[in-house]
């Protein structure tokens, strides 16, 4: 058994095998799609990132969608970030009032379905509030990712020792003078990687506004496909640039890391 | 003494969930008094100066610190913890800060001291702590007995009018402790009015004017130390004496 997983490890096995599995996951989908006569139109996919005119080069509708992506994501974030830090405030506000408020908010928001949720926002309180379909959308990816990330930042603030809320105290801080010059500091590294986590999770997640039409990049794919019939290749470029999108933050984020560590 | 005391505990008590940390004691230290407090583990001794600078809180009896009434909820309650010092067994420093900001963040953020006068003060009491070289750095690139010091330094800078010591040394390695001492009694012969949770009964002797012995919450003993070294009046304090100076 030993000998099999020395031997599996050798780099050039490992390298053979892996590029063993990847083809054959290739191979098993097109002589599939082959199977059922799938006509592939790879060449055609290319003008929906962009095209050439005489203006110089224009974005194609998936790198709009993208755009869009990003920026509902961006928007979102910074949202559920705002309402996270003021749920986890209050939670640990020590006020009776305020954990009842917080940990109610909590408990609904992770026991409805986020699908559900959009459309609350966007069938219920969209014509109540006059709500366009983007800030529906914006508004239900905010509140559903709060939750999870008035967790990481209240975990990340009971992560700090508790000897340093004493020796703030010791000098004579207030309790806001010692959160923001000495806990919350020492909370981001422990902070960091699960809001990156939750970054991607989010714009994962945010493709599931395209139920209402949002114009971004799952909406956007749905339309190319319903002009085109390339089912096939439009699902596999949105997945891989959903993939890239998410491996950039991912990465972006480590590196981030690495340099709070060394501080 | 005609001046007021600095600290007058008169009959504190301090429960945990049921269990009595602290019953009945009284305690009153006066301007440029050096009083040591020992006694077994667990016998209410940090408590006891955590309850000083209100870290903890008292909930029965007097104690008035610095002429005021030092409770959980006292509206000057962070007035009173800038006039009062506090060294921790495990120092506290703040990792996040180099060491001249850990000494500067309390005279800027909590007196409102313009930078360079914090600096000053900082490198000031750096240099009577005898560690100026390690300004720029952090503190886990100190050693224990740099970083206690450092600790020192800190409560310093506020420049406040009595300093508690809970086990400074405790939780230092051996050949470290001798420099944190040093430093303690340097600060005592300045005249700084001290309260000092510790085993090291060498220090005890040479600075100490009071010695005070706790056991399960209650002061038993409070006797001078030429006294309380060579003929406690209890018992108990003659058998902890024995345990810690018998090997």
């Amino acid at each position: 058994m030993r000998r099999l997983r020395r031997t599996l490890n050798v780099p050039a096995v490992a390298v053979a095998l892996y590029a063993a599995i990847m083809a054959g996951i290739v191979w098993a989908s097109y002589t599939g799609a082959q199977q059922m006569g799938y006509n592939w139109q790879w060449y055609r996919v290319p003008k929906y990132f962009y095209t050439l005119t005489e203006g110089g080069i224009q974005p194609g509708e998936i790198l709009i969608g993208l755009w869009a992506s990003i920026r509902l994501s961006a928007a979102a974030f910074a949202l559920a970030t705002l309402l996270g830090a003021a749920v986890a405030m209050l939670r640990m506000s020590g006020l009776i009032v305020g954990k009842g408020v917080s940990v109610v908010y909590l408990e609904l928001i992770r026991n409805i379905p986020l699908l559900v949720l959009l459309y609350l926002f966007y069938y219920v309180l969209g014509p109540i509030f006059g709500l366009t379909r983007w800030s529906a959308a914006i508004l239900t990816l905010a509140v559903f990712h709060s939750a999870l990330i008035s967790e990481i930042f209240r975990a990340g603030i009971n992560s700090v020792a508790r000897g340093q809320w004493e020796a703030a105290d010791a000098i004579g801080m207030s309790r806001a003078q010692a959160s923001i010059y000495i806990i919350i500091p020492q909370s981001v590294r422990f902070m960091l990687p699960p809001l990156t986590g939750e970054a991607v999770h989010l714009i994962k997640s945010s493709a599931i506004v395209s139920v209402i039409a949002v114009a971004e990049l799952t909406t956007v794919g749905r339309n190319i496909i319903s002009d085109s019939y390339m089912s096939f290749e439009i699902w596999f470029t949105v997945a891989a640039v959903y993939l890239a999108l998410t491996l950039v933050l991912s990465f972006g984020a480590s590196a981030l890391e690495r340099r709070f560590n060394l501080n | 003494m005609t001046q007021q005391p600095v600290i007058e505990a008169r009959r504190i008590n301090k429960h945990f969930d049921g269990f009595q940390a602290l019953s009945e004691v009284s305690l009153t230290v006066h301007q440029g008094e050096r009083v040591v407090v020992c006694g077994p583990s667990g016998s209410g001794k940090s408590t006891l100066i955590r309850c000083f600078n209100g870290l903890e809180a008292h909930d029965g009896g007097n104690l008035i610190v610095d002429g005021r009434e030092m409770a959980a909820d006292s509206p000057h309650i962070r007035q009173l913890r800038q006039d009062v010092g506090m060294v921790f067994q495990q120092f506290n420093l703040f990792p996040h800060l180099t060491v001249l900001e850990n000494l500067t963040i309390g005279p800027r953020k909590v007196r409102g001291l313009p930078r360079a006068k914090a600096e000053a003060l900082a490198r000031k009491y750096l240099e009577r702590v005898r560690i100026p070289e390690q300004a720029d750095k952090r503190p886990d690139q100190l050693s224990g007995g740099q970083q206690q010091r450092v600790a020192i330094a800190r409560a310093l800078c506020m420049e406040p009018r009595v300093m508690l010591f809970d086990e400074p040394t405790s939780a230092l390695d051996p050949e470290m402790i001798g420099e944190v001492l040093d430093v303690m009694v340097d600060l005592a012969t300045s005249g700084m009015t001290m309260v000092v949770v510790t085993h090291e009964m060498g220090f005890a002797r040479k600075v100490a004017d009071r010695m005070v012995f706790m056991e399960a919450g209650r002061i038993v003993e409070i006797s001078p130390p030429e006294k309380f070294f060579s003929t406690p009046e209890t018992g108990r304090a003659k058998l902890f004496l024995n345990q810690i100076l018998g090997h």
